[in-house]
């Protein structure tokens, strides 16, 4: 193989040397933290994503050595190649900080939030980038779009209201199928993610949809509301799989398997078997194998300190280390606001106030009339 | 009058038909172009022309031409985009209706430049009887030797399909109509890679208008130094202009770029004036995504001079007090007009259309539609015209495909020349729901500082 040609890139005045053809959000991936823009559709292992939730947009303030001017509007970082000495501005830009919350505000337009029951909360890619990127509070004030429940063959449900169509399953079923059998129906702000008509998929593949997914729209009905990502204590495990890798994240709570997915990186995305493959699993693996000794265990899956996941509190890595700065010193001299705080000042739990006097939306009155009835 | 080049023909009787058309002097620019002329020289007078772009960019045709990437044994394609859905415009509806030989001599001419053998034309879905026309001229033409194989004995093969749409606005758009061509869902492509280096099949393909397509004719019968006499300035020839609206009498009229606007209203040979000698409150003047104006914008530019109907006087101004020249899609709105339920309807247009691709388009459009719905009702409030402006200004620019600046500027322009209109709908709810703001200070002639 010839010698790489090699371009130097300037992101958030960090200069790094790439190889041609990496796109901005690989590039600003290698730099890591906060350089590397958002992506809710683009994923790296599936061919043609991207381009499409525009959370990445960035601005290029210098095209390139040869040709200096800056990009007249903002690019989509995972669809645009660098060019040697180019100049991007990601999170030093006020134009990207501004047009990224305005993207978080769509996104977030017709989603539910309804974190609460949603079993992809504490490993949402949409709830971090609005907890990053977005604002407290909504200006929308209008009816949210709404979906029925569908099941799309045994093991996988689909929530399309908490869709935000980035197209990655439908590349996904593309590009690991045979014959893709769910798409895109409609167009615009009713068009969904369905099968046609109420086919089930039932590939042996196509189980990483779920894993794929940013939000919670595709799940796993083996785990569907079984357990909190949170309270789970993920492990690196393999077995000798006859039709993929084999090596997965089983997410244990005690002895018991509650879930297995694919191992995933830093960006969300599946990790690379160490033959430089994608490490896709099959559905047997996912959905079949729940029992420790189906498994060989590695040993505790290391997750980011930031993660939720990672209260999970295991030995090694994870969630041990405490921060140096005290809570007052990062929150500006705040004193840290207990959930026990909240319970004092409720009503409700003060013994001298009657419950029925309390005006909520199940009114005391109710239960007390049924009990004279 | 005014000079016609497109149109001069439009009116014998039977030119519909190869016979008649051929002998009023058609497909004489075929045998020039194809026995006179290489693709080189053809695409050379394209760009002395200085033709620009018809469909709504006006981005020059032979520069365009010239983009195409030539890779040894790959074929290239020309597509003509008489996807034509932009409301108030229906200039290539009137083309393909009445001179369907017309354009196939624009395609015929512009296959040879670029070398394509199959030749697209993409119509609109909703144009339900304009194929079958153009199937019917297509083997007239062939029948005669003016396509097929060989023709006039050039070695040249050449063939033409026409493909109907769906009905859908976003194929419009060069790489959405280029998927929906190859039989996929309508979406805009991720540029780069450009049509021209990579578009139907992945090989090289040029994307034009049918009027564009229709005016390379008399820029090979005239030549294009002649052609670029015509009009002022960069906007050169002769540009078909769709009014409709309040006017006496709508129509399709040819203009050649150096009538003002005020005569393109008024004047008989155009529209004729306002109809049932109302006053002009506001105007789109190129297709609904165009920013609107006012009357007093409209008939002068911020600096008092007269405005012409052509792409750099239309302009002028910029988008704080100008608009584009677009497609020709000149909507006229009289004083009892009420500006907020005209962009509402476009904005509800805008939101039906939206492929839903990318996310500030798919939800934008629907989050607009729906406050403007709620200002309209009597139901707003006065945030909720800043709510407007800023959803508009996050759209625009941030999409993948022109559709989101298309349905941002006329909300924005809107509001920036209308806000008062917008305001009195918000101040009295009643009122607005059974009278109209009306014409106001729209039309007082504007202060210009010396």
């Amino acid at each position: 193989m010839s010698e790489q040609i090699l371009f130097k890139v300037t992101i958030d005045n960090i200069t790094i040397e790439v190889p041609a053809g990496t796109t901005i959000l690989q590039a600003a991936r290698l730099v890591g933290g906060q350089v590397a823009p958002p992506a809710m559709c683009y994923y790296s292992k599936l061919q043609g994503s991207g381009g499409k939730c525009r959370t990445c947009l960035v601005e290029v303030s210098k095209g390139s050595e040869k040709d200096p001017r800056p990009m007249p509007k903002l690019v989509a970082s995972c669809r645009t190649t660098v060019m040697d000495g180019m100049e991007v501005k990601n999170i030093t830009s006020e134009k990207v900080v501004d047009a990224r919350a305005g993207v978080v505000e769509f996104l977030l337009l017709n989603h539910p939030l309804d974190c609460p029951i949603c079993d992809q909360a504490g490993e949402c890619h949409l709830q971090d980038l609005s907890f990053e990127h977005g604002k407290a509070g909504t200006r929308y004030e209008f009816q949210r779009r709404t979906f029925k429940k569908h099941d799309l063959g045994k093991n996988i449900q689909l929530h399309m209201t908490r869709c935000i169509l980035c197209y990655r399953c439908v590349f996904t079923a593309d590009q690991l199928t045979n014959k893709r059998v769910h798409g895109i129906l409609d167009r615009g702000d009713h068009s969904e993610i369905a099968t046609h008509i109420e086919k089930s998929l039932d590939n042996e593949f196509i189980g990483n949809v779920i894993d794929v997914c940013p939000v919670g729209a595709l799940t796993d009905k083996t785990f569907r509301f079984k357990n909190r990502v949170w309270f789970l204590k993920p492990m690196d495990a393999h077995r000798d799989c006859p039709t993929c890798a084999g090596r997965v994240t089983l997410w244990n709570r005690g002895d018991e398997v509650y879930r297995v997915t694919a191992r995933k990186d830093q960006w969300g995305e599946i990790e690379d078997t160490p033959d430089g493959k994608t490490g896709w699993i099959c559905n047997t693996c996912r959905f079949d194998k729940k029992e420790t000794s189906d498994w060989i265990i590695e040993g505790p899956r290391e997750i980011s300190r930031q993660s939720v996941i990672a209260q999970g509190h295991y030995a090694g890595k994870i969630g041990t280390t405490k921060p140096h700065e005290t809570f007052e010193a990062v929150n500006g001299g705040r004193q840290p606001h207990l959930l026990m705080d909240i319970h004092d000042e409720s009503e409700v739990n003060k013994p001298s106030v009657h419950l029925g006097q309390i005006h909520g939306p199940s009114h005391g009155d109710t239960f007390n009339n049924t009990n004279k009835a | 009058m005014g000079v016609k080049l497109l149109l001069d023909k439009a009116n014998v009787p039977g030119i519909r038909t190869y016979d008649v058309y051929r002998r009023e002097g058609g497909y004489t620019a075929v045998e020039k172009a194809l026995k006179e002329m290489n693709p080189e020289t053809i695409v050379e007078e394209v760009k002395k022309s200085g033709l620009r772009g018809r469909g709504g960019a006006g981005f020059p045709a032979g520069m365009k031409w010239s983009f195409i990437a030539k890779p040894e044994g790959v074929p290239r394609h020309l597509v003509c985009n008489a996807d034509e859905s932009e409301p108030g415009t229906f200039k290539d509806r009137y083309l393909m209706e009445f001179l369907p030989h017309l354009l196939l001599e624009g395609l015929i001419i512009a296959s040879f430049a670029l070398g394509s053998n199959d030749t697209y034309i993409y119509i609109r879905g909703e144009y339900a009887w304009i194929p079958d026309i153009l199937e019917e001229a297509i083997n007239e033409a062939k029948a005669n030797g003016w396509l097929g194989k060989n023709i006039l004995g050039t070695g040249f093969d050449c063939n033409i399909h026409v493909q109907r749409g769906a009905g859908a606005y976003i194929c419009g758009e060069e790489t959405a109509l280029i998927e929906s061509l190859e039989g996929r869902r309508g979406n805009p492509r991720i540029k780069p890679p450009f049509p021209a280096i990579q578009g139907l099949w992945m090989r090289p393909t040029v994307v034009n208008n049918v009027e564009t397509l229709a005016a390379v004719v008399p820029i090979i019968k005239m030549g294009g130094d002649e052609y670029a006499k015509i009009g002022v300035g960069k906007s050169t020839g002769t540009k078909l202009i769709s009014a409709c609206g309040n006017i006496n009498k709508p129509g399709v009229y040819e203009i050649d770029m150096t009538v003002s606007v005020e005569d393109f209203i008024y004047s008989d040979e155009y529209c004729g004036g306002i109809k049932g000698g109302k006053q002009l409150k506001a105007c789109i003047p190129g297709g609904s995504s165009v920013p609107i104006l006012p009357a007093n914008l409209l008939l002068k530019t911020a600096k008092g001079e007269t405005r012409y109907m052509n792409y750099e006087s239309l302009s002028d101004g910029g988008f704080a007090t100008g608009s584009m020249m677009g497609s020709g899609g000149f909507i006229v709105l009289d004083e009892d007009q009420c500006i907020v339920k005209n962009t509402l309807t476009l904005a509800r247009f805008y939101r039906h259309e939206s492929c839903g691709q990318c996310s500030p388009c798919r939800e934008g459009t629907g989050w607009m539609e729906k406050i403007l719905m709620k200002i309209e009702q009597g139901k707003g409030e006065m945030s909720d015209i800043d709510l407007l402006w800023d959803i508009q200004r996050k759209i625009e620019g941030n999409t993948i495909c022109p559709l989101g600046d298309a349905a941002s500027w006329p909300v924005a322009a809107a509001i920036r020349h209308f806000r008062d209109e917008f305001e009195w709908h918000v101040n009295n709810p009643e009122l607005s729901q059974t009278s109209n703001f009306g014409l106001q200070h729209y039309a007082d002639p504007i202060h210009v500082p010396a």
